[in-house]
C-alpha cells in the first residue's frame, strides 16, 4: 500500500518510470514462453520414450518385422488376427498368457489395495517402535525382483524348501508343489507379491492419513461417531484420491508382472503361469516377430487403458 | 532353450542371483540390415600383417570357463602385436537377445560365440559370415569332428561356423549314498536292468534316487537322451514335422516319468532341485550336462562320480550341444578385421586343449585322441559319448520349436496330462510353428 501511495506522489516529478510498461510487457512476453519452456524437458522425454515408441510400435504392428531379414513385409491386420484366431500357433500361447496375468491380478489387486490399508492404520497411531515398524514393512520393497524371486524360488521348493520343511514341523501336510502345480503356484506367486510390495502401498496411504485434518475426527466424535462410523465417514473419504492412485498403479503394476513367475515358478506347469509381458518379450527378442510383439503391446495396452477409464469414473460417480 | 546352460551353471555354483533384469529395451529403429562383403577376406586366417586391429569378441562362459578363456586370449594378444581382441561376457540368456539389436545398430561385436543349433538362425537373418575359407584355411574337415557337429555349422551348403568344443549330458552319481544302499559306488549302473536294480536298493535304503526335474534343466534333457535311445528323433529328417509324439518318444516319456510314480523320484522337483540334492546326498543320480564337472570338482570330498550315459533304451544316445566362433557382418565391412577374426579362431582351435580345461570337450579329434586330452580327469570320461551324442538340428527358428517340446515333458513330468496326450499337443503346436519358420525364412 505505502509503495503505491509512495509511487502515486512520485508521478507528478517524474514520468512514469521508463521500463515501467515495457517490462511488463517484457513479463508478459516471458510468461507466454515460460510454461512451455518449463515443459520442454519432459516434452523431449515424453515424445522420445512415449509418444516416438508407441508410433514406432503401430508402424512395427502392421509389418512382419525381424531386426535383421532384409524384407520386413507389409501384412495389414494379421498380426492382429493371429491373436484372435485359434488356428494360428500363437493363439494358444497369448490367451493362456492373458489368463495368467488375470489371475494374479484379480487375486493380487484386491489384497494389494485392503491389506496395506490396514497397515497403514496400525502404523499410524502411535506407539513405541512405530518408526521401526514402518521401516520393517517397507523393507521388502527396496529389495530388487531378481532377490526376492530367487529367494523364494528355494524357500517354496517343494522337497527341499524351508515353507514345506517348516508346515511339517508342526503336522501340516509338508509337501505342497507351491512353484510347479496349480492353485499353489499362484497362492505362491500373489503371497510373494503382496509381502514384496504392500509396504509401498501402505507408505501411500500413510501420507494420505496424514493428511487428513484431525478436526474432522474431533468433529465426529463430539457428535458421538464410534471407530467404525469414523473410518467409514471421515478416513475412508479423505483417503479417496488416495486411494484411486493406489488402485490406478497397483492394477498396473500387476498386469505387467513379469519378474516373479520368471524366477519363482518359471512358467510351470506347463506355460499356466506365464504371463503377458513375458510372452511378448519372448515373441520379439528371442523369437524375433517384433510385429506380433508390438500388436500384443498394443491390444494390451488399450485393455489397460479401458480398465484405468472404468476406474477413474467409478471414483468420479462416488465423488458425486 | 539351451542358451540357460552356462548362467544355471553359475546360479548353482556361485548361489549367486539370476540377474535376470530381463531389459524390455526393444532395440529399436533398426537402421536396415547390416551388409557386407567381408566374408571373403584375408587367406583364411593363416596369418594376418595388416595393420593394428581391435576386435571385439562376445560370449557367454560366465563360469569357471570365462577366466580360462580371457587367459587363452590374452595369450593371443601378447603373441599378435597386431590384432588385440577385447573380450565382453553376457549370460547367454541375455545373450542371443541382445546381438542382433547390437549389430543392426552397429554396437555388435567382430566374433560371436554361439550354439551350433543357433547358427542356422543367425545365418539365416544375415548376422554372420560364410567361413568356408576359414575351414580350408585350417584344413579342417568332416573327419576331425562328430558329423553332426560339422554339419550343424552349415546354412545353404555354406558354413558359418568353426567349432570349438562340444558339451554332451553326462551322468552323475553319489558315491557316499549309494554305499549307504550297498551298492558298489565304483561301479555306477550302466544298463536298465542294473539302473532300476540300483534304484529299488536305494528305495529300501530310504533314498528317491533319481529325481526327474519337470524343467528343462535337467528332466528335459534327460528325456531329450531317453527319446533317441528308444530310437526316436524330435523332428523328421527335414526338419518339416515334429514327431517327438512318436512310439518310441511316448515309452521314453512313460518310463521316466514312471520314475515319480514308482516312488524313485519326487513328485514336484523344483528347478536345480534335483541337482542340489544330489550333492546334499538326498539323491543318488542325476543326468546333468558336462559343465557342472568344473562344479563338482570343488567338492573336497569328491563324493560325486561321472561316467556316460547309462543305455536305458535300445541303443546309446546323450543330449549335447557345441560352441562355434562366428564372425559378424559388419555395417561398413573391413577386411583387416575380417582378416583378423579369421587369425584369431584359427589360433583359439589350435589351442583348444586349454580350453578342456574349462570343462568342454575339444572339437577336434585330434586334440581330442591325444594323451594331453586324455589326461583331464572326467571330462575325458564323458567324450565317449560323442560316438552317439544327439545334436540338435540346425534349422532357422529352431529355438522356440524345441521349447515347445520341453513345455510337453513339463506337463508330462508334472501329471497334467498323460505323456501321449502331452506329446501330441506338443507335436500340433510345434508343426504350426515350423509352418510360420518356414515361411518367414523360406526354407
Amino acid at each position: 500500500m505505502a509503495d503505491v501511495i509512495e509511487v502515486g506522489a512520485a508521478r507528478e516529478e517524474a514520468p512514469p518510470p521508463a521500463g515501467g510498461k515495457g517490462r511488463r510487457g517484457v513479463t508478459q512476453r516471458g510468461s507466454r514462453a515460460t510454461p512451455y519452456l518449463f515443459l520442454a524437458p519432459y516434452l523431449l522425454l515424453f515424445v522420445t520414450f512415449g509418444l516416438l515408441p508407441i508410433l514406432f510400435g503401430l508402424w512395427l504392428s502392421v509389418h512382419q518385422w525381424d531386426l535383421q531379414l532384409p524384407n520386413r513385409p507389409f501384412v495389414g491386420l494379421d498380426n492382429y488376427r493371429d491373436l484372435f484366431d485359434s488356428e494360428s500357433a500363437i493363439y494358444g500361447d497369448w490367451w493362456s498368457s492373458v489368463k495368467a496375468t488375470a489371475i494374479f491380478t484379480v487375486f493380487s489387486v484386491p489384497l494389494l489395495v485392503v491389506i496395506p490399508l490396514g497397515l497403514a492404520l496400525l502404523l499410524n497411531r502411535s506407539f513405541p517402535g512405530r518408526t521401526f515398524f514402518r521401516a520393517v514393512y517397507f523393507a521388502p520393497y527396496v529389495l530388487g525382483v531378481a532377490v526376492i524371486g530367487l529367494l523364494w524360488r528355494f524357500l517354496l521348493d517343494a522337497n527341499l524348501g524351508l515353507v514345506n520343511r517348516l508346515l511339517g514341523a508342526v503336522g501340516l501336510p509338508a509337501d505342497t508343489p507351491w512353484v510347479t502345480d496349480v492353485p499353489w503356484a499362484w497362492v505362491s506367486l500373489v503371497g510373494v507379491t503382496v509381502w514384496w510390495t504392500s509396504g509401498f502401498n501402505a507408505v501411500i496411504y500413510l501420507a494420505g492419513l496424514q493428511d487428513i485434518s484431525p478436526e474432522l475426527y474431533e468433529a465426529a466424535r463430539v457428535d458421538g461417531a464410534n471407530g467404525w462410523d469414523r473410518f467409514r465417514n471421515v478416513t475412508l473419504p479423505g483417503l479417496r484420491p488416495v486411494m484411486l492412485f493406489v488402485l490406478t498403479t497397483t492394477i498396473l503394476a500387476s498386469a505387467n508382472v513379469f519378474g516373479q513367475s520368471f524366477l519363482i515358478t518359471q512358467g510351470a506347469p506347463g506355460e499356466e503361469t506365464r504371463t503377458v509381458v513375458w510372452r511378448i518379450v519372448d515373441e520379439g527378442l528371442r523369437d524375433n516377430d517384433a510385429g506380433r510383439a508390438a500388436a500384443m503391446s498394443i491390444v494390451f495396452a488399450l485393455a489397460l487403458t479401458v480398465i484405468s477409464l472404468v476406474n477413474f469414473r467409478f471414483f468420479r460417480y462416488r465423488e458425486d | 532353450m539351451i542358451q540357460n546352460e552356462l548362467s544355471r551353471r553359475r546360479l548353482l555354483g556361485l548361489g549367486v542371483g539370476l540377474g535376470a533384469a530381463a531389459s524390455l529395451t526393444l532395440a529399436g529403429c533398426g537402421g536396415g540390415s547390416a551388409t557386407t562383403s567381408g566374408g571373403a577376406a584375408g587367406n583364411g586366417g593363416k596369418d594376418y600383417t595388416g595393420p593394428k586391429v581391435d576386435l571385439k569378441l562376445w560370449n557367454g562362459f560366465t563360469g569357471g570357463d570365462g577366466d580360462i578363456f580371457k587367459k587363452l586370449v590374452q595369450q593371443f594378444n601378447t603373441e599378435h602385436q597386431n590384432i588385440a581382441v577385447a573380450v565382453t561376457t553376457y549370460q547367454w540368456d541375455d545373450y542371443y537377445s541382445k546381438l542382433p539389436g547390437a549389430v543392426s545398430s552397429g554396437n555388435g561385436p567382430d566374433i560371436a560365440v554361439m550354439h551350433m543349433d543357433q547358427l542356422a538362425t543367425f545365418a539365416a537373418r544375415g548376422v554372420i559370415n560364410e567361413l568356408d575359407d576359414v575351414a580350408k584355411a585350417l584344413e579342417l574337415n568332416e573327419g576331425d569332428f562328430a558329423p553332426t557337429v560339422w554339419k550343424g555349422g552349415l546354412y545353404n551348403d555354406k558354413r558359418y561356423g568353426i567349432p570349438l568344443d562340444m558339451h554332451p549330458l553326462g551322468f552323475y552319481y553319489n558315491k557316499s549314498v549309494m554305499q549307504k544302499a550297498g551298492l558298489d559306488p565304483e561301479k555306477p549302473p550302466t544298463t536298465k536292468d542294473d539302473y532300476t536294480a540300483a534304484l529299488a536298493e536305494l528305495k529300501k535304503a530310504g533314498v528317491q534316487g533319481f529325481w526327474v526335474s519337470p524343467f528343462q534343466f535337467t528332466g528335459g534333457m534327460t528325456f531329450y537322451s531317453l527319446l533317441h535311445q528308444w530310437g526316436g528323433t524330435l523332428f523328421d529328417g527335414e526338419v518339416q514335422k515334429a514327431t517327438f509324439n512318436s512310439d518310441p518318444a511316448v515309452e521314453a516319456c512313460t518310463w521316466l516319468v514312471d520314475m515319480i510314480k514308482q516312488g524313485y523320484s519326487p513328485a514336484n522337483v523344483g528347478q536345480d532341485a534335483d541337482y542340489l540334492a544330489l550333492k546334499a546326498g538326498k539323491n543318488a543320480f542325476n543326468w546333468n550336462g558336462i559343465w557342472q564337472i568344473n562344479d563338482i570338482a570343488k567338492d573336497p570330498n569328491a563324493q560325486i562320480g561321472v561316467a556316460p550315459l547309462p543305455q536305458i533304451g535300445s541303443q546309446p544316445a546323450a543330449w549335447a550341444n557345441s560352441h562355434n566362433f562366428t564372425i559378424v557382418k559388419q555395417r561398413a565391412a573391413d577386411n583387416n578385421k575380417v582378416s583378423g577374426a579369421k587369425v584369431f579362431i584359427n589360433w583359439l582351435s589350435e589351442h583348444s586343449l586349454d580350453w578342456a580345461k574349462g570343462g568342454q570337450i575339444p572339437a577336434r579329434k585330434a586334440v581330442r585322441e591325444g594323451a594331453d586330452f586324455k589326461a583331464i580327469p572326467n571330462v575325458s570320461t564323458l567324450a565317449v559319448e560323442l560316438d552317439y551324442a544327439a545334436f540338435p538340428p540346425a534349422t532357422p527358428g529352431l529355438g522356440e520349436v524345441i521349447l515347445t517340446f520341453y513345455n510337453s515333458f513339463n506337463e508330462a513330468a508334472l501329471n497334467k496330462k498323460s505323456p501321449k496326450q502331452a506329446l501330441d499337443d506338443g507335436v500340433a503346436k510345434a508343426n504350426k510353428q515350423l509352418e510360420d519358420n518356414r515361411k518367414k525364412y523360406g526354407s
